[in-house]
């Protein structure tokens, strides 16, 4: 018998080592013989700390939200007596968020230990590396790549080959593949998760790319803010070192690879690539006028190549299925599967990976389970700062590059964030503008001072101080900033105001005009009333911070506006529902 | 602006083995400020100057580049290292409120120490635990740990706890 602890980032943040500390301790002291393991991420992260109990047949029952105290049933009733503790087990609805899932980047996550190398090899792994380095050429590697038309993964879309055939066709006396895990999309989290759940795959696809383009070296370039990520890749990259497939010679085929690891230290940036071989070079992380393009002259002006995490881990696959099977999923150019990481107000939260494709509806109701407490669905978020908001109108819009740009948002890297009715959207707008005006480099005036222009528009009118022509300001400084703007960066900074502003126009009237925050999230613009609901507990007006509330005890109390700080607390006391936000 | 001191090798002897290392190999300088500042906490003027004659670099630049990173930090910080992601989600979520609870509960706002030098808090952009938004990761000698699902009342028994191990 087997009992295996997920613990990713988010199993451990729930509690998953202490999940395992009783385990170990349950184990012990009751002297039974179990093997306990632990695996990386299984994707279902609000049911975190997940343990699998897996039989010598091979049956496994999935325990969720096991914390501490339940861990002593589990190994009495089943690990000593046999029987499964069914009320621990995972319900057949939750059952439906992994069951509705197409893996391919993801497949081995949750199911393998990342540590260990030969559980890696058990399901596969390096066979692919070994197929490339032993029987096909670069030109054939780059073919099935051409066949199966990967695309980038970490937002753009560019066709990988092309990259790989560039790269490849530069002279160069060095060349480097470099990988970006540097996820800076704040919402995004599938890179942290296949780096912590399956770090050999994404080695994998680093040596058969760099074989292809004729790297003499890996860079891994992931952020500061994933150490344990960065353990695990550690741990990957000395095991595959000892297993020769790193190093001199490997497989025999005359082919010398290395991968090393660089630690960002956090610039949102640093995802475009002239800006991250900047930072790889211990610069700070501006991006530079493209041509000439990193396939020519990038990492020390030698040919560089760089593509994200889960671009790297759909190789291995590719490679051992072939390319037209890979292409055979998906939609039109769009072929693959895609991970997206499904956060906000909704119900189950955790990484979906689904066939290219699939209508946004599918995402998050078919999987996610809908709106957290059965609230109205208002828009999703897709992209990240560089992306926007896709309204419930469009929800049937199929997840391709080609079908959400038509939206005005993007497929980015990934994440959904989805929204609810008390979210605002112009305040999300200028959350977004704050987050590029900060991670602005300064190099271009149009993002470093533009941004900074409409982010203090959002905030007036977030402030209530909205003014008359303040919309149109937003949109020409909005498409100035996009024309003016060397990268990336600046070039899709003004998506979410632009996106939001196309489906939301409305908020931001009633912002500017009616003085009114329809979401009831903007302090400036809601009030709180006492209704008739009231008993006269008194227990508001004692939490009342500035003794804004009065009235006699049974009898009901009110608010005196002009006191009133609106920082929520009556509301957040009262046990009647008796005060409402307006 | 660089001082010779007899004493500066003796005073950064932690990070002697960390030049030796990296001094003269080309790029290092974010690794060698990130070593610098895992073992000092912070980096200090000093200690970017001495970090300047180690590796030939000037200090106008080596600051230019832990201004450019949100990662590096000048000022010392507390004993626990409060960061609060301020995510999508966990803005969606409500870590606005959070940020609010922590700083009246402390009495200090972003970016700043305890009197006590117990905490300091950082907003930070993302800490890839969206599901579980909001959420915050506290770093300290002991380890980073990661706490989700956070809510006023929640945040402030987490930080009375953390004091009282102090």
């Amino acid at each position: 018998m087997k009992v295996i602890i997920g613990q990713g980032s988010c199993g451990i943040a729930t509690g998953a080592k202490k999940t395992e500390a009783e385990f170990e301790k349950q184990i012990k002291e009751k002297n039974v013989n179990v093997t306990l393991d632990f695996t990386g991420c299984v994707g279902t992260c609000y049911l975190e700390p997940i343990v699998d109990v897996y039989e010598d047949n091979g049956d496994m029952t999935r325990y969720v939200k096991v914390q501490p105290d339940k861990v002593e049933k589990i190994v009495e009733e089943h690990l000593i007596g046999g029987k499964p503790v069914e009320e621990y087990a995972i319900s057949a609805e939750d059952q439906q968020f992994l069951a509705k899932q197409e893996r391919i980047v993801l497949r081995h996550c949750g199911h393998i230990n990342p540590e260990k190398i030969e559980e890696y090899m058990a399901v596969g792994g390096y066979e692919a590396t070994k197929k490339v380095l032993t029987s096909m050429t670069a030109d054939e590697v780059i073919g099935e790549i051409k066949t199966a038309n990967l695309r980038g993964r970490g937002g753009a879309g560019f066709p990988t080959w092309f990259k790989w055939n560039a790269a490849k066709g530069n002279p160069g006396k060095n060349k480097y593949i470099v990988c970006n895990a540097d996820e800076g999309d704040p919402g995004a989290f599938m890179d942290r998760s296949v780096l912590e759940g399956d770090p050999h795959s994404v080695l994998e696809g680093m040596i058969i790319g760099g074989y292809a383009m004729g790297a003499t070296e890996g860079v891994i370039y992931c952020r500061a803010e994933y150490p344990l990520a960065i353990k695990r890749l550690e741990i990957a990259l000395e095991q595959a070192r000892e297993k020769g497939f790193l190093g001199k010679n490997i497989f025999g085929s005359g082919y010398d690879f290395d991968i090393r690891i660089k630690a960002g230290a956090g610039a949102f940036v640093c995802g475009e690539e002239t800006a991250l071989i900047a930072s790889l070079e211990g610069e700070r992380g501006m991006p530079r006028l493209k041509p000439p393009f990193p396939a020519a002259r990038g990492y020390w002006q030698a040919p560089t190549n760089i593509n994200n995490v889960e671009t790297f881990a759909n190789v291995s696959w590719i490679i051992m299925n072939g390319g037209e099977a890979f292409a055979k999923i998906g939609k039109g150019p769009s072929t693959g599967t895609k991970v997206f990481a499904l956060a906000g107000k909704i119900k189950k939260g955790g990484l979906a990976e689904v066939p290219m494709g699939l209508p946004v509806r599918d995402v998050i109701f078919g999987i996610g389970g809908g709106i957290k407490n059965d609230k109205e669905f208002k828009a999703v978020q897709m992209g990240g700062p560089s992306g926007g908001c896709i309204p419930a109108s469009l929800i049937d819009t199929p997840v391709t590059y080609e079908d959400i740009v038509k939206t005005g948002a993007i497929v980015g890297s990934g994440g959904m964030i989805v929204m609810d009715e008390d979210t605002c959207m112009v305040d999300m707008a200028r959350y977004f503008l704050d987050f590029t005006r900060k991670e602005s480099c300064g190099k271009c005036n149009y993002c470093r001072i533009g941004t900074k222009r409409m982010l203090e528009i959002l905030e007036r009118i977030t402030r209530g101080e909205g003014r008359d022509g303040d919309i149109e300001l937003l949109e020409e400084l909005a498409g100035k900033i996009k024309d003016g703007s060397l990268c990336g960066l600046g070039q899709t900074a003004p998506n979410p105001v632009l996106t939001t502003l196309k489906y939301f126009r409305n908020e931001y009237e009633d912002h500017i005009y009616n003085h009114k925050c329809t979401a009831g999230s903007c302090k400036a613009l809601i009030h709180y009333e006492i209704t008739d609901k009231c008993i006269g507990c008194t227990a508001c007006s004692k939490k009342c911070p500035v003794g804004a509330i009065s009235g006699q005890v049974k009898g009901q109390h009110v608010i005196d506006q002009t006191k009133c700080i609106k920082c929520g607390k009556c509301e957040e006391t009262c046990k009647f529902g008796a005060i409402v936000r307006k | 602006m660089s001082e010779k001191c007899c004493c500066a090798g003796e005073k950064f002897k932690e990070l002697q083995p960390v030049l030796d290392k990296y001094a003269k190999v080309p790029g290092s300088l974010i690794t060698i400020l990130q070593k610098t500042q895992e073992i000092y906490g912070y980096l200090s003027m000093e200690a970017i100057n001495h970090i300047s004659e180690a590796t030939g670099i000037k200090p106008a630049k080596i600051y230019g580049v832990a201004t450019f990173y949100a990662q590096f930090r000048l000022q010392p910080v507390g004993k626990y290292l409060i960061m609060l992601c301020q995510g999508t989600a966990c803005h969606v979520n409500g870590s606005e409120m959070i940020e609010e609870a922590v700083c009246e509960h402390l009495g200090i706002k972003d970016g700043e120490t305890t009197d006590d030098g117990v905490f300091t808090l950082n907003n930070v952009a993302c800490l890839g635990c969206c599901s579980l938004a909001p959420v915050m990761m506290v770093q300290s000698a002991e380890g980073n740990e990661t706490y989700g699902n956070l809510t006023k009342d929640k945040v402030v028994k987490i930080l009375d706890e953390i004091r009282e191990r102090a």
